[in-house]
């Protein structure tokens, strides 16, 4: 074995890929080899470090410095500087947003400090492509000792006492789950990994497959014996190739070691894994239309009962569980169920992993206990609103979940928290909105996600969801009428209360919570025709300032409509009626003459 | 291709890949293991420095005493390269100048594994930003 005095880590996520991590990493290895190094320094392509802002990144250890934007070309100064002299490369340090100040090593970053990572405990340590480096990491210890140690009975007692919930929305019992799986006796079952993640900005469970694979193919056989099933399936879309890659190469390898497969570590126990495609629908990943979808079927969903505990994939007991839910099996099996339960709050047990995106300066990728506050989730570790501005909202759970404001700030997430204050967990999107965000077109933008994703199958979903959104472009045109607002609002509770599934039952709280939590700013539009936040385009007006405008005609020339007008030396004016609000003449101006209001 | 077929198959295979993250995983806590710094300016290098590092991480990986050894820049001690600052969990850092394989051996036998001072301590006079 070689003797290695560094590790350059490099983020392989599909992130820092699509910014050339890959040949970077090709880079470094052949200035190492350039340098005649390749003895002493290990180049590692690791799955994702979740501080996707400032991709792609490398890590040099044991030194922890935390290399920011690192492009091909930095190879160089990376082994010529670093390696060689022992001197940070200082450009490439990461700048801390608010102090401005160079931070040489990731243990001094805030974005970390607040972080406890056990789903992603993996993700940016090893090579995701090599199994025995997540076997150093105790990848399928977990596995061994259950299949050694444990009775299926103690397996479900374990993780129902750790109090883990399922994370891919609905925050089930995770334990209890398993048990009714078990109960049900048929001559085959399966264990389903639910990989569709379809919330818009949600790359949780993604980064999990691509960072740790291994992790979910042992959880997944860990359920199959507590529930008695030889064989699993993990439904993944086709637009996450990276994932499917890696995932194929750890099958592969785990299967060589013979960790999955038939008779495995001896012990009579069958367990293998397939992949199924999705192509990508969110309703698919809704766990009736998943199994349908799998069935080759279309992807609608069914009404439950049965649920698929009773009657699942080509009708017998399935057990489905997120990516994420089955990351955290393994940790909880090999440190107990008092050591899981202990994290996170009263009723949410453990942590969650939540996709930061938004006007916020660190977007990425985090893992919080349960029970921290939204304030220390975007002020210390997403390091604030970006630019300055002011924090206006924060949208959790998706398409399915709500708007919460600044006297929300002091919440600690949690599953209950957040439905009581009109929003839910979801599967963990964060999406931070600032003062020139408009709340009705964020509520706009949702509605357009779900009647494009809703099936149509039942229609409340289908029908109500259109008209729903209809009303709501009809606010951002400034002609609804307060009569509007109201009928809206009984619209939400209807398609709410009738529709078949998670989507139609959800969909609504968008609309809702801003309706709640920003009235004023709906009233606004409904009655003075304006947005405050001047994003409806629609309702703003393009004006010359006279006392400014110099009459050098430059904006008359950019406008395609031809709506402005003036005599040469003279003031110009915009015709309200032609103006398209393109904003061309705003960009043209050179004396700031022109204003939208 | 072995195949794992006990438990105890796995944790030997555990165990003899450790070695392959060690260097990773001791990262993860560096406080709680010994930190060795060694100076690796111009003046460090041309020194020996390179000797005095190799001779860190290959003795303390042999005698079994978990440590990070990483390398730093000039410490503006260059009268006494190769200079070494050691940092004992719970303890202030301790910088050693003129650190050549021998001394260095000295270090670890008394410092590292006994607590005991050896000659050769530079007082440190500054304070870095990361501290
Ligand atoms: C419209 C809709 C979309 C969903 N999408 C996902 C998804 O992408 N991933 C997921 O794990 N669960 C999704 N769910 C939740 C699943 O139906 C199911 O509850 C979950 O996979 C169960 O796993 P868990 O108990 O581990 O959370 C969705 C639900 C609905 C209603």
């Amino acid at each position: 074995m070689a003797d290695y005095k560094f590790h350059l880590l490099v983020c392989g996520g599909t992130g820092c890929h699509a910014s050339n991590s890959d040949v970077l990493a090709e880079n470094l290895k052949a200035e190492l080899a350039e340098h005649k190094l390749s003895e002493e320094v290990q180049v590692v392509s690791t799955g994702c470090f979740g501080f996707c802002e400032k991709g792609p990144i490398v890590k040099v250890v044991p030194d922890n410095t935390f290399y920011t934007q690192v492009a091909p070309d930095d190879a160089r100064d990376i082994v010529e500087e670093h390696v060689i002299k022992g001197r940070k490369v200082e450009r490439l340090l990461y700048v801390d947003p608010n102090k401005k100040e160079q931070i040489g090593d990731s243990k001094h970053m805030d974005f970390y400090k607040k972080q406890l990572r056990i789903a992603l405990r993996n993700c940016g340590f090893i090579n995701p492509e090599n199994i025995d480096e997540a076997i150093a990491r105790d990848s399928y210890a977990a596995m061994a000792k259950v299949l050694s140690e444990m009775t299926p009975k103690d397996v479900i007692q374990v993780i129902k006492e750790s109090g883990l919930r399922g994370r891919g929305g609905g925050g089930f019992p995770t334990g209890l789950k398993w048990e009714i799986a078990a109960n049900n006796e048929a001559d085959q079952k399966y264990v389903v990994c639910n990989a569709d993640e379809g919330d818009p900005g949600a790359f949780m469970d993604r980064s999990i497959l691509e960072g740790d694979p291994h992790t979910v193919l042992e959880a997944m056989a860990i359920c199959g014996y507590s529930m008695g099933a030889d064989k699993g399936v993990i439904y993944i879309r086709a637009e996450y190739p990276l994932a499917i890659h890696r995932l194929k190469v750890a099958l592969k390898q785990a299967r060589e070691y013979g960790l999955l497969g038939t008779n495995i570590m001896d012990t009579g126990f069958n367990h293998d894994i397939e992949l199924r495609y999705g192509a990508g629908a969110f309703v698919c990943g809704e766990e009736t239309a998943l199994i349908r979808s799998m069935e080759g079927k279309r992807g609608e969903p069914t009404s439950k009962p049965p649920f698929p505990a009773q009657e699942g994939f080509n009708k017998k007991p399935t057990n489905v569980n997120n990516v994420e839910t089955f990351a955290n099996i393994p940790p909880i099996i090999l440190k107990g169920s008092d050591w899981f339960s202990s994290i996170g709050s009263e009723k949410s047990k453990g942590t969650k992993v939540f996709a930061l995106a938004g006007k916020i300066n660190n977007v990425g990728l985090i893992e919080v206990p349960m029970g921290t506050t939204l304030r220390e989730v975007i002020y210390e570790i997403g390091g604030g609103i970006k630019d300055g501005k002011k924090f206006k909202a924060v949208q959790t759970g998706g398409p399915s979940g709500g708007c919460l404001t600044e006297k929300h700030l002091d919440t600690p997430i949690d599953f209950d928290n957040l439905l009581a204050v009109g929003s839910m967990m979801g599967s963990g999107g964060m999406i931070v909105m600032d003062e020139d965000d408009c709340m009705v077109s964020v509520a706009k933008f949702f509605l357009e996600f779900t009647v494009e994703e809703s099936c149509g199958k039942c229609a409340p979903c289908r029908i109500g969801n259109k008209r729903l959104h209809e009303l709501l472009v009809k606010i951002t045109e400034g002609k609804a009428t307060k009569k509007d607002i109201r009928n809206m609002r009984n619209l939400c509770h209807v398609i709410k209360d009738t529709s078949l599934c998670g989507l139609g039952q959800t969909s609504p709280n968008p609309v809702l919570s801003t309706l709640e939590n920003f009235y004023d700013e709906y009233m606004e539009h409904v009655e003075n025709h304006n947005c405050p936040a001047g994003q409806c385009k629609a309702l703003m007006r393009y004006y010359v300032l006279p006392d400014k405008c110099i009459g050098c005609g430059a904006c008359a020339r950019a406008c395609p409509v031809g709506a402005i007008s003036g005599e040469r030396k003279k003031e110009h004016v915009i015709d309200q009626h032609l103006c398209i609000k393109c904003g061309a003449c705003l960009e043209k101006c050179k004396f700031d003459s022109i204003i939208v209001k | 291709m072995t195949k794992i077929k006990t438990l105890a198959d796995l944790k030997k295979m555990r165990s003899s890949l450790k070695g392959e993250i060690e260097l990773r995983q001791q990262s993860e806590n560096p406080d709680s293991v010994v930190q060795v710094k060694v100076g690796m300016g111009t003046c460090g290098i041309v020194s020996g420095a390179k000797e005095t590092i190799t001779f860190f991480s290959e003795a303390l990986r042999k005698r079994d005493i978990p440590a990070v050894v990483t390398q730093t820049g000039c410490m503006g001690y260059c009268h006494s390269e190769p200079t070494v600052e050691v940092t004992l969990q719970g303890k202030e850092p301790i910088l050693f100048g003129n650190v050549d394989p021998a001394k260095a051996d000295e270090i670890i036998e008394k410092y590292i594994k006994k607590g005991q001072l050896v000659d050769g301590v530079i007082p440190i006079t500054f304070k870095t930003i990361e501290d």
